[in-house]
């Protein structure tokens, strides 16, 4: 069975080769295990990239193969990495604050350490108190619990409720869109109990491996990536080739042909929404401790709608479509508002690429639109025409 | 010969227009049935409100021997109950191959998860097979579908149907753009699909329906004007007057 899948979907194995090579050679030219010739912060910014591909091929799935434009995953994304950011606060805060306390001459209680961690945490927002959502951050395998729950179910409640009113189109993205807004909009406020715009931060530090330094932990949060990408990609590659695939894409092109035929539309809608939801949530949980802070900001509307256009241009309904244009339009993206790209002078105007690379962007997107709407993936089929 | 499915007293109003006023129709198993009438008469109506696309204002249809009400039912779970639609458009899977659509509309589990870990096997592939037969598109099994001509998507889309394995088909204008001998195969794949369970042909066209040569039903402004075969119901003056005659005027 597996031998088959694989052999009738031979670019799957192609990617998985692809990106073995590619984390080798990253390894190799990195600072803790190589040469150093890529230099810890781009190791970090590359597995940041790694988790940006895997809701990438997720936001393919959702979008390129089942037809839901849904504008608001990545709000599931940030609520992964809210989760995971909850027990690396906690649990480094404790540490150190359980460091600090320990040259008192009076052991302090455990009431005094809970509060100590309180303040250390809320002080920020003017509170010392634990709100009710940090309940299980002091476990770790809870707090990952709740990365694939806390999306999980809010995937579940939303699409069931708007699949069920049969909300679809421009009407369905619209909503996703207002979604990932209120909930943006609820974490910036200071008693949302998630320290409101100051969000987690201090992420890049995991307890537990102080001694270990940051070019080391770089390159294991670069190979989990890495690997999540792989799993993911081959399971959403899984899902898409069968059956299911057949009727999701039945779905996309005529979803009442698919209800004739007997198939409950509104389940599969809720299936694919929902499992989509919880990867891009792992793939957040993942980004979050290689960007080191998380706030509210990074679950905006716009960010969901970046994610649309990376689909886009990488080509929709082709996983490796997905994978190319995130990781091709995020590291342009970070070259050029980064500084990397120097700024055109013409003499009466310079060009400054950190104010017009969204410029460039949205000409891009535009074009992709009108001129390639199989996006850079569909260069492959040009060099490997399928036979027919 | 047992009723299938009964419509009884059935209206439905669109922004003040009857589109169905007070119909009442009968289906037995194993039947093949014509129902012709003019443009507006609540031919394509009558289809949406058996398979659950519209919910009429008053009225009831009852299906098979248990006499279940399909009214409360959503498209998906009437489907199940064993009614396939045909509709007017050919609508197939056009990125999909021939086999593929039919896999998809074969009777299996419908569930998410029976369907994600859905193996492929040879009972099914024989079953694929033998429709592709019956419909003449063995040799496509693995083209595209968007490929095919005009003629043999409306082939594919019955053999989905077929595939389905219902005990009612609904037909919309199956040989609406086809040339002559497609005609002529369209109406014996429907005459033989009618040897097993209950075909019911919404048609515009006289002479296909002369060659079916089936029990037709009348249908005017919603409701029914006459019943029985096409003799009998061409010599009817009042169907002469709004139907026959009107294609002369």
């Amino acid at each position: 069975m597996q031998r088959s899948f694989i052999a009738q979907n031979p670019s799957v194995l192609w990617f998985l080769l692809a990106l073995s090579l590619f984390t080798l050679g990253v390894t190799i030219l990195s600072e803790a295990f190589g040469s150093g010739l890529i230099s810890t912060s781009f190791v970090k910014t590359l597995g940041k990239t790694l988790c940006l591909c895997l809701i990438a091929v997720a936001m393919d799935v959702v979008w390129g193969y089942c037809g839901i434009l849904s504008l608001g995953h990545f709000a599931f994304f940030g609520l992964g990495g809210y989760a995971v950011g909850m027990w690396l606060m906690y649990a480094r805060t404790e540490a150190l604050i359980i460091e600090s306390l320990a040259s008192q001459p009076i052991p302090p209680t455990p009431q005094e350490i809970s509060d100590a961690i309180g303040n250390q945490i809320f002080g920020v927002v003017g509170s010392s108190e634990f709100p009710l959502i940090w309940a299980f951050a002091d476990s770790l395998f809870l707090q990952l619990l709740m990365v694939v729950l806390v999306p999980g179910l809010l995937a579940l409640v939303f699409g069931w409720l708007a699949f069920r009113s049969r909300v679809t189109g421009v009407y369905l993205s619209i909503l996703t869109q207002a979604m990932t807004l209120a909930l943006s909009l609820y974490l910036f406020q200071n008693d949302s109990g998630l320290r409101g715009n100051n969000g987690l931060s201090g992420l890049q530090n995991i307890p537990g491996f102080e001694q270990t330094g940051q070019a080391t932990l770089s390159i294991v949060f670069f190979w989990a990536s890495a690997f999540a990408l792989g799993v993911g990609y081959l399971f959403f590659a899984w899902v898409v080739s069968g059956k299911m695939g057949s009727v999701i894409k039945g779905i996309r092109d005529n979803e009442a042909r698919v209800r004739f035929l007997g198939y409950h539309v509104e389940s599969y809608k809720l299936f694919v929404f929902t499992i989509t939801a919880v990867v891009s949530a792992i793939a957040g949980a993942l980004y979050y401790p290689q960007a080191g802070i998380i706030n509210p900001g990074e679950i905006a509307p716009i960010a969901s709608i970046y994610l649309a256009v990376w689909v886009a241009i990488g080509g929709r309904g082709r996983l490796y479509g997905a994978v190319i244009g995130a990781a091709f339009v995020s590291l342009l993206s970070s070259w050029f508002t980064g500084g990397g790209a120097p700024d055109i002078p013409l003499g009466f105007y310079t060009i400054q690429w950190t104010d017009w690379w969204l410029v460039l962007l949205g000409l891009s997107f535009v074009a992709v639109t009108l001129f390639f709407p199989k996006g850079i993936g569909g260069l492959f089929d040009y060099v490997f025409r399928k036979p027919s | 010969m047992s009723t299938l499915l009964e419509v009884s007293g059935v209206s439905v109003t669109f922004d003040g227009f009857r589109a169905i006023n007070n119909l009442s129709v009968q289906f037995a198993e194993a039947e093949l049935r014509a129902i012709i009438g003019p443009n507006g008469a609540g031919k394509t109506t009558f289809m949406d409100i058996v398979t659950g696309k519209t919910k009429p204002d008053e009225g009831r249809v009852i299906w098979g021997e248990k006499n279940l009400s399909l009214l409360g039912m959503s498209e998906s779970e009437i489907a199940l109950q064993g009614i396939g639609r045909k509709f007017q458009k050919p609508t197939v899977f056009e990125d999909q191959t021939v086999r593929q659509n039919l896999a998809m509309a074969l009777k299996n589990p419908r569930s998410p998860l029976a369907v994600l870990l859905h193996k492929k096997t040879k009972s099914n592939a024989e079953r694929i097979e033998a429709i592709a037969e019956q419909i003449g598109l063995t040799d496509s099994l693995t083209r595209i579908a968007g490929e095919l001509s005009h003629g043999q998507k409306q082939w594919l889309e019955i053999g989905m149907l077929l595939a389905q394995d219902p005990r009612l088909l609904l037909v919309d204008e199956p040989a609406a753009g086809m040339t002559v001998e497609e005609r002529e195969k369209t109406t014996d794949i429907l005459r033989e699909a009618a040897k097993t369970r209950a075909v019911v042909v919404v048609e515009h066209d006289m002479e296909f329906v002369r060659r079916l040569d089936c029990k037709v039903t009348v249908l005017h402004e919603g409701s029914v004007l006459a019943e029985g075969s096409l003799e009998h119901v061409t010599s009817n003056q009042r169907v002469i007057d709004v139907y026959l005659g009107r294609s002369h005027a």
